[in-house]
């Protein structure tokens, strides 16, 4: 298995191609930034906030923007750019691991599927479109009610919906290139499943996964808001996007900037890694890198 | 019968790069009289595909006219609009594609193609239908009314290949350009359908721009013959002047690799050695030089495509031997 | 000496497409048999079924004497460096994200011989094939389809295998280095005594590399013989036809060209009696009955009303 993993390590060149593939789009420069931005703020978010996120100041309550609150403060007089900047950094929390497992495990499943027995196929096609047929706030209303409210829990239930869609797309993938003559090519050299699997296909199908992770991202962080915004995300006070919103949703008339704090960065992070995964699509084939 | 229908001046075709500009087409000239049928030949690399996509106009992004001139019927095509240029194709100059299995849109019937390619006459609906099964009689499909009916899917790729002819045949065009239309189909069928062109081209009159890298088609199919090497033309002719007293070391040596010249079992066959230049990084001088066997010190510049005959013009050093003696 | 591959009576059926209709044909030690044959003859299907990638439901398959068909992958995968396959499309049937160094030391990596110093290995293999050293470090779509075919040819004879196996081995490559690879091919067997088994619809090509060949239609072969009585005595009208459907170079060749009527039938509904008789220049009443496998001096044939006879 050593060689596997040596064969499919991307070495640190090609990354910087990628990269720098990525900034000469002025797209994908743009998505690079506000997506660079938001990774830095959650990273430095205790260097960063000029107060504690969660820190009450009622005497300071509700207050406009001004030098000292720059974005105001909510009806507790707790800071809202702190709020905003500390919320980023649950957003990230959230959508990171929840993404990196649904596709880690989708792509496993995904390519099983495409590549194993027909049976096999079935049963797991069965499995993804029984998951997705749950409507996902329904799913969190059922983990809520038997686990109750927390962060892993808006993570758990962010993996188990988006399984699915990377197992599809990883099973596609597989679909096509198992008939290829390359695939063909090492079959007839007498490779393993695993190798075939992971030396042959994995590289050929993570590209397209990344692009679809990234452009997932800002869904994921809708969702985490979303079901926050409901009461079923993270457990306050710990400050998330959807509770900003949501606070902010209520006291609409008196201080608008709440709302903006809180759906700004939703924004900001949709449109970042949208940019991002559409240049990168692009530039992951190496074929269309020559290309261009 | 002269009249010239085509007439490809000085054309010069980049395309941008981020290494700089690809130099697809160089001073390629050449033309296609009325009713002719023209073969151009090359291997990878040619630029074959470039020249179909300029005269079409149907060009990548990035393309970049440097200089020259299309002209078709004395008009030059490059100063047309978009518009003018969408009346012709399809219309005065038509085209079959090399793969006939992605001519066609699968999902609709054989007979709503070719009536919808019918948009630009004026008659009833079933008068196209009639015209469509006129045409799928000429090219040779057994009963063509029932097959009107019938999707792409359930005919061969042969009979695929004919449809796109008798399509491309239906607007009575002055120029049928065929890139490379018997290459994806086997031997027997490439000869059934080169002996039709021929016949279809005697009977519809048409001009026919034929593109190949088979020799032996272009032989028994063209009237004339343009050879193109890495962007540039390197000889021009009739076909029995190119075929029998070729002027250019690369067509020369061309013929002679064709195994179907070798008509006994050779030990050794001739190849030629080496790969076609980069056309972003052109070589000083004569684009053939660094795989040319007779290659020599005046090749270091580019030789002009002269006329050494009637009819037949070549771009090497070794046809002005008696300029340097 | 017993032949380096038999193959009897070998058919394969992809549901209701019955596309091996049963073939029979040996390779003796050091011989090139080329198997001709147009599309739907399923050509393609005979290597891959000899090799275990496409499914065989009856007849026999034996390598240096030994039974492989249906033997499964596993009693399969020790005899596979004995048999290496070449596949049609020179760049795709490269593994793109690999380097050519790592694409021409795969079979050592998968047969286990990674003690072997891998990267002389990949030296000795591009000299072989006269690619120079420094395209190790390439991937396959930098190269020209001439290269990449040549790299297949490298990774094919890798584990210096006793049989080789190639589909349409001049694919997709230009007239100007076709000749190249059958060199390269044929040198490569004379140094390394090769048997090969060449899969083609170009009897251009296979003139000069081949010793016997057959010729394959609707999954039967329908002549069988050397290359030479072949070319010179073809007795099936099939065979005539094909050689016939061969554009010269020449614009003043003589065209005493046999024509073909029609295409292929259906492998669904095949026609009764001679399979061929629906476009065969030459059918008569006779040939309603189904033509036996007749074999004179070597040559085989299966048609009721052979020529050079």
């Amino acid at each position: 298995m050593t060689d596997i993993i040596a064969d499919t390590s991307k070495s640190r060149s090609e990354l910087a191609i990628i990269i720098a593939g990525v900034a000469r789009d002025p797209l994908g420069l743009i998505g690079l930034i506000i997506v660079g931005s938001i990774v830095f703020s959650a990273i430095f978010a205790s260097w960063i906030v000029p107060y504690d996120p969660i820190a009450m100041n009622i005497p300071d309550r509700m207050q406009g923007p001004s030098g000292t609150h720059l974005l105001g403060t909510d009806q507790l007089g707790r800071d809202t750019f702190s709020r905003v900047i500390a919320g980023g950094q649950v957003a990230l929390k959230v959508a990171l691991p929840a993404i990196f497992g649904a596709m880690t495990i989708g792509l496993t499943l995904g390519m099983i599927a495409g590549y194993g027995p027909k049976w096999l196929d079935n049963f797991l096609m069965l499995l993804f479109d029984t998951i997705r047929s749950f409507p996902t706030v329904m799913f969190a209303l059922a983990v809520v009610a038997l686990v109750g409210t927390s962060l892993q829990t808006v993570v758990f239930v962010v993996m188990a919906t988006s399984i699915p869609t990377y197992g599809r797309v990883a099973r596609t993938q597989t679909l096509t290139l198992r008939n290829s003559e390359f695939i063909l090519a090492e079959r007839a050299m007498g490779a393993s499943m695993a190798r075939i699997l992971g030396v042959h296909m994995l590289p050929n199908i993570i590209g397209v996964l990344a692009v679809l992770a990234a452009m997932d991202i800002p869904t994921v962080i809708a969702l985490e808001a979303g079901l926050s915004f409901l009461g079923l995300g993270v457990k306050p006070p710990t400050p998330s996007w959807g509770v900003l919103l949501k606070d902010g949703y209520a006291l609409i008339r008196q201080t608008p900037w709440l709302v903006v704090g809180g759906g700004l960065p939703i924004i900001l992070a949709t449109l970042g890694f949208t940019f991002l995964g559409e240049i990168l699509r692009d530039v992951v084939d190496p074929k269309l890198r020559k290309n261009r | 019968m002269t009249e010239t229908l085509l007439e490809i001046d000085n054309l010069s075709v980049d395309y941008e790069t981020a290494r700089g500009d690809l130099k697809a087409l160089r001073d390629i000239s050449f033309d296609v009289n009325r009713g002719e049928i023209v073969g151009i030949v090359g291997e990878s690399g040619c630029g074959k595909s470039t020249l179909i996509s300029a005269i079409l106009r149907l060009i990548a992004p990035n393309t970049r006219f440097r200089n020259g001139a299309i002209r078709f019927k004395g008009d030059d095509l490059l100063t047309r609009t978009e518009e003018q240029m969408r009346a012709l194709r399809g219309g005065d100059i038509s085209i079959v594609f090399q793969d006939p299995m992605q001519t066609h849109n699968p999902v609709i019937t054989i007979g709503k193609q070719m009536v919808d390619i019918q948009h630009r006459v004026k008659i009833s609906k079933a008068e196209k239908l009639a015209t469509a099964a006129r045409m799928l009689g000429v090219v040779g499909i057994p009963d063509p009314e029932a097959r009107l009916k019938q999707y792409p899917h359930e005919f061969s790729g042969g009979m695929r290949q004919r449809i796109a002819i008798a399509m491309a045949l239906m607007s009575e065009p002055d120029l049928l350009i065929a890139d490379e239309p018997t290459t994806a189909l086997d031997a027997t069928l490439e000869v059934q359908i080169i002996e039709r062109l021929k016949d279809l081209q005697r009977d519809f009159g048409c001009a026919i721009l034929f593109i190949s890298h088979h020799l032996g088609v272009i032989a028994e199919l063209c009237d004339r013959v343009v050879v193109m090497y890495a962007g540039a033309v390197v000889e021009s002719g009739t076909v029995r002047e190119i075929f029998h007293n070729p002027k250019h070391p690369y067509t020369r040596r061309l013929i002679e690799c064709d195994p179907g010249h070798i008509k006994t079992r050779a030990r050794v066959l001739p190849t030629i050695p080496g790969e076609v230049p980069d056309l972003a990084n052109l070589p000083e001088g004569c684009i053939f030089r660094e795989r040319c066997d007779q290659a020599m010190a005046r090749c270091a510049q580019v030789p002009p495509l002269t006329r050494l005959s009637e009819g037949h013009n070549a771009a090497c050093w070794l046809n002005h031997a008696e300029e340097i003696a | 000496m017993s032949p380096i591959l038999e193959v009897k009576d070998l058919q394969t059926s992809f549901g209701e497409v019955n596309v091996l209709a049963g073939v029979s044909f040996a390779v003796e030690q050091g011989e090139t048999y080329a198997m001709v044959g147009e599309s739907g003859s399923g050509k393609t299907t005979v290597i891959r079924a000899i090799a275990g990638l496409a499914p065989a439901q009856a007849g026999s398959v034996k390598f240096d004497g030994q039974e492989i068909r249906g033997i499964g992958e596993r009693a399969l995968r020790p005899l596979r460096k004995d048999i290496a396959m070449m596949f049609q499309d020179p760049t795709g049937s490269l593994s793109p994200r690999l380097t050519i160094r790592n694409l021409i030391t795969e079979p050592h990596k998968i047969q286990g011989m990674k003690n072997r110093d891998l990267d002389a290995e990949a030296k000795r293999l591009l000299e072989l094939v006269n690619l120079p050293a420094h395209f190790a470090d390439r991937y396959p779509y930098q190269l020209s389809g001439g290269q990449a075919r040549r790299v297949g040819v490298a990774r094919a004879l890798a584990l210096e295998p006793k049989l080789i196996l190639a589909d349409e081995p001049t694919a997709g490559l230009d007239v100007s280095v076709q000749g190249e690879l059958l060199n390269l091919l044929n040198d490569l067997r004379e140094r390394l005594g090769l048997s090969m088994v060449i899969i083609t619809h170009n009897l251009n090509v296979v003139r000069h590399v081949a010793d016997r060949m057959g010729i394959l239609y609707l999954g039967r072969l329908v002549e069988e013989g050397t290359t030479e009585a072949i070319f010179h005595e073809p007795r099936h009208p099939y065979t005539n036809c094909l050689l016939s459907a061969n554009p010269e170079p020449d614009p003043d060749a003589r065209l005493d060209r046999i024509a073909l009527k029609g295409e292929p039938p259906s492998l669904i509904r095949r026609p009764s009696g001679c399979e061929f008789r629906d476009r065969c220049p030459m059918a008569s009443d006779v040939c309603s009955q189904v033509p036996q496998w007749k074999v004179t001096n070597g040559h085989g044939v299966r048609c009721l009303t052979p020529r050079h006879l």
